[in-house]
């Protein structure tokens, strides 16, 4: 089975600040990381991989520097890893950031199934994996919690709904996307760890995946991030006290105060 | 920080172990000392992490180049597992305790028979020296093994046995010609499953509860003749040889049990506020944690250096080994003891990591050798070496 995993370099979020001024991320000296959902999409590929043999490849899209990210997974268990970098692809809003992705995907050759985490902890937009579903014309299935079986060119998941969850019979390849429930991210191995100090990522450019440039990047973006600010605090909260009828009481009197009721 | 120069690739095995105790072992460690039970979650861990491999030749699936053995590959890991739980650190080295005579006397079927399995941590090891009436003096031995055509047969009791039960592949001492004494022992390798080879009731122990120990209960056992390691009268050498190799590993284990409680009881220390200040601010107690903190640092560079040694390939290594495992465990003891009483009366509360810690340091003195049969290597080997030097 080829299994894809796409995945994304992200600041750390527990060490980012804001710019109270011009209200941007402050990514100065601030730690790279895998994107946190997408190491269990990476763990249930390779989870997959162990069960019914094939191969993992890692995809993603960004600057030189998120080779760091990629390589981490190769001692995580990736076969193989492949970042998309051009400047033709800077400043890419999720449409665009899938229609590359989904070049990419085709350029590593034929696929199975295609694993995504949930949501990038930076963006929190959760569009890329059904975008990339959307482009490739294959299924997609989101917050799913567990890969029951996979089988000649079928799969057998569960998708997490707020109160329960549904069980889903989908043809293959298709995109999945996970969430963290669905498996506990082992730590690198030692071989894994060996194989990564000297593997070499494959980069490609635009036109090595035959990407239409007037749909990538800012070009391929209808999205425009007009300003990106911090909400305003909302002001602390006054605790009432006393037995339950002294605190109605006194709620009631603020919500009289305040002319709600 | 003491810059101990280890190469990249020690150093990857140190951040592979260390990473493994923080987020797989910390989380359940409480649970399993708890529960008493075999925490198999943990040493799979380990073993998917490759950690198993750091001291098994590269021929059989393992990371040692030849040439090398390991030792310190060993120690490093073990360190770090034990500064996070002791129990299952055991666990973990205990498998070494008994691989490595298939290591060093194994012939070659043996060697591609059993180690690759152990080196992908499918399968633990476990060494059966100990009996009811002989512990210190190996010499006691009284678990017999009588030759009977291509077999031998085995009778007897083995007592106190780490991963007893849980380990598939057992090294174990039995006398093959009691009339010679100690070169009438033979080493025998005994899978779990051979007929007549049981299991005795699992031991409630002190500290290291989440570690497994049984006994091994040989009733008419039959062995076959290609399972014998070394030679028939060779046992006690194989039990000693073994044991020089992995008595730095109690040193390791040792240090890491003091790291921790030293790492608990400084954060403590600093957080605890007692007559309006943290009481890290009195000198009562910085003087307690400077002392915690250097006989910890003097420990670490003795199992360092020892490891090194005997990885480089130096040949009479009884002394120095002695040496590490009675330095090592009698600071542990001593760290611990002080971490609990710089912790006061939270500290002998079991909900404290720290009196487990304790509980835990005193078998580093007992096992694999009490510290005063250390003392008696040590001192014999004085003797030795000073009878011949012109004074």
């Amino acid at each position: 089975m080829n299994i894809i995993v796409c995945l994304k370099q992200v600041p750390d979020t527990t060490e980012v600040k804001i710019n109270p001024e011009t209200n941007t991320l402050m990514r100065e000296g601030v730690r790279s990381i895998i994107n946190p959902f997408d190491n269990y999409a990476l763990e249930e590929g390779v989870r997959l991989k162990e069960r019914y043999g094939g191969a993992v490849k890692v995809l993603s899209m960004g600057p030189p520097q998120a080779k760091e990210a990629l390589t981490e997974s190769i001692s995580l268990g990736a076969d193989d890893a492949y970042l998309l970098c051009d400047r033709a692809f800077a400043g890419a809003d999720t449409l665009a950031t899938s229609y590359a992705l989904s070049q990419g995907i085709q350029k590593t050759g034929p696929y199975d199934l295609i694993i995504c985490g949930r949501q990038a902890i930076d963006g929190d937009t959760g569009q890329v994996g059904p975008g990339i579903a959307e482009h490739l014309g294959i299924a997609f299935v989101g917050m799913v919690r567990k890969i029951r079986e996979v089988e000649a060119g079928r799969a057998v998941v569960e998708r997490m709904t707020d109160d329960g969850y549904e069980v889903i019979n989908c043809t293959l390849p298709a995109v999945f996307s996970v969430v963290k429930e669905i498996n506990e991210p082992r730590v690198p191995s030692l071989r894994g760890k060996m194989r990564a100090r000297s593997y070499q990522v494959t980069t490609w450019t635009a036109a090595e995946i035959a990407a239409d440039t007037a749909r990538t990047g800012l070009k391929g973006s209808p999205t425009q991030v007009v300003r990106i600010f911090t909400p305003k605090r909302r002001g602390r909260g006054e605790m009432l006290n006393g037995d339950t009828g002294e605190k109605v009481s006194a709620l009631f009197d603020r919500l009289r105060e305040a002319g709600v009721v | 920080m003491i810059n101990w120069f280890l190469t990249e690739e020690q150093q990857m095995i140190k951040d592979v172990a260390r990473e493994v105790a923080d987020k797989v072992i910390a989380p359940v460690s409480a649970k399993y000392e708890e529960s008493e039970e075999f925490a198999w979650e943990c040493i799979e861990a380990c073993a998917q992490a490759d950690l198993f491999r750091v001291s098994i030749p590269e021929a059989y699936g393992g990371m040692v180049p030849s040439g090398s053995l390991g030792v310190f590959n060993q120690c490093l890991v073990v360190e770090e597992l034990s500064r996070v739980d002791a129990a299952i650190a055991v666990s973990y080295a205990a498998s070494g305790l008994g691989f490595y005579p298939i290591i060093f006397f194994g012939n070659e079927e043996q060697k591609q028979k059993y180690l690759p399995d152990l080196a992908d941590g499918k399968k633990l090891a476990a060494f059966g020296l100990t009996e009811a009436n002989a512990g210190s003096d190996a010499g006691g031995i009284q678990t017999k093994a009588v030759p009977d055509g291509d077999h031998y047969i085995l009778n007897g009791t083995k007592q106190w046995i780490t991963n007893g039960g849980e380990a598939d592949i057992y090294t174990v001492i039995a006398m093959t010609d009691p009339a010679k004494g100690s070169r009438g022992a033979t080493a025998f390798i005994v899978e779990k499953g051979t007929p007549g080879f049981s299991f005795g009731k699992k031991e409630k122990k002190m500290g290291i509860r989440a570690s497994a120990t049984r006994e091994l209960i040989f009733q008419d056992c039959r062995i076959p003749k290609e399972n014998v390691l070394g030679r028939e009268g060779q046992g006690f050498i194989v039990a000693m040889k073994t044991l020089d190799h992995t008595r730095p590993g109690i040193g390791a284990q040792a240090v890491g049990i003091a790291q921790g409680a030293l790492d608990d009881a400084v954060n403590y220390a600093r957080k605890r506020v007692q007559f309006g200040k943290p009481i890290i601010a009195q000198q009562a107690i910085q003087h307690m944690l400077a002392d915690m903190a250097t006989s910890i640092e003097a420990a670490r560079a003795l199992v360092y250096a020892v490891a090194r040694s005997i990885d480089a390939g130096t040949k009479d290594i009884s002394k120095e080994s002695a040496m590490v495992k009675l330095f090592c465990s009698d600071m542990a003891m001593k760290v611990t003891t002080d971490a609990v009483q710089v912790f006061g009366g939270y500290g002998y509360m079991r909900e404290y990591p720290v009196e487990k810690r304790m509980r835990d340091a005193k078998i580093t003195q007992i096992y694999e050798g009490t510290n005063q049969i250390q003392r008696n290597v040590i001192g014999l080997a004085l003797n030795k070496e000073y009878a011949g030097k012109k004074h």
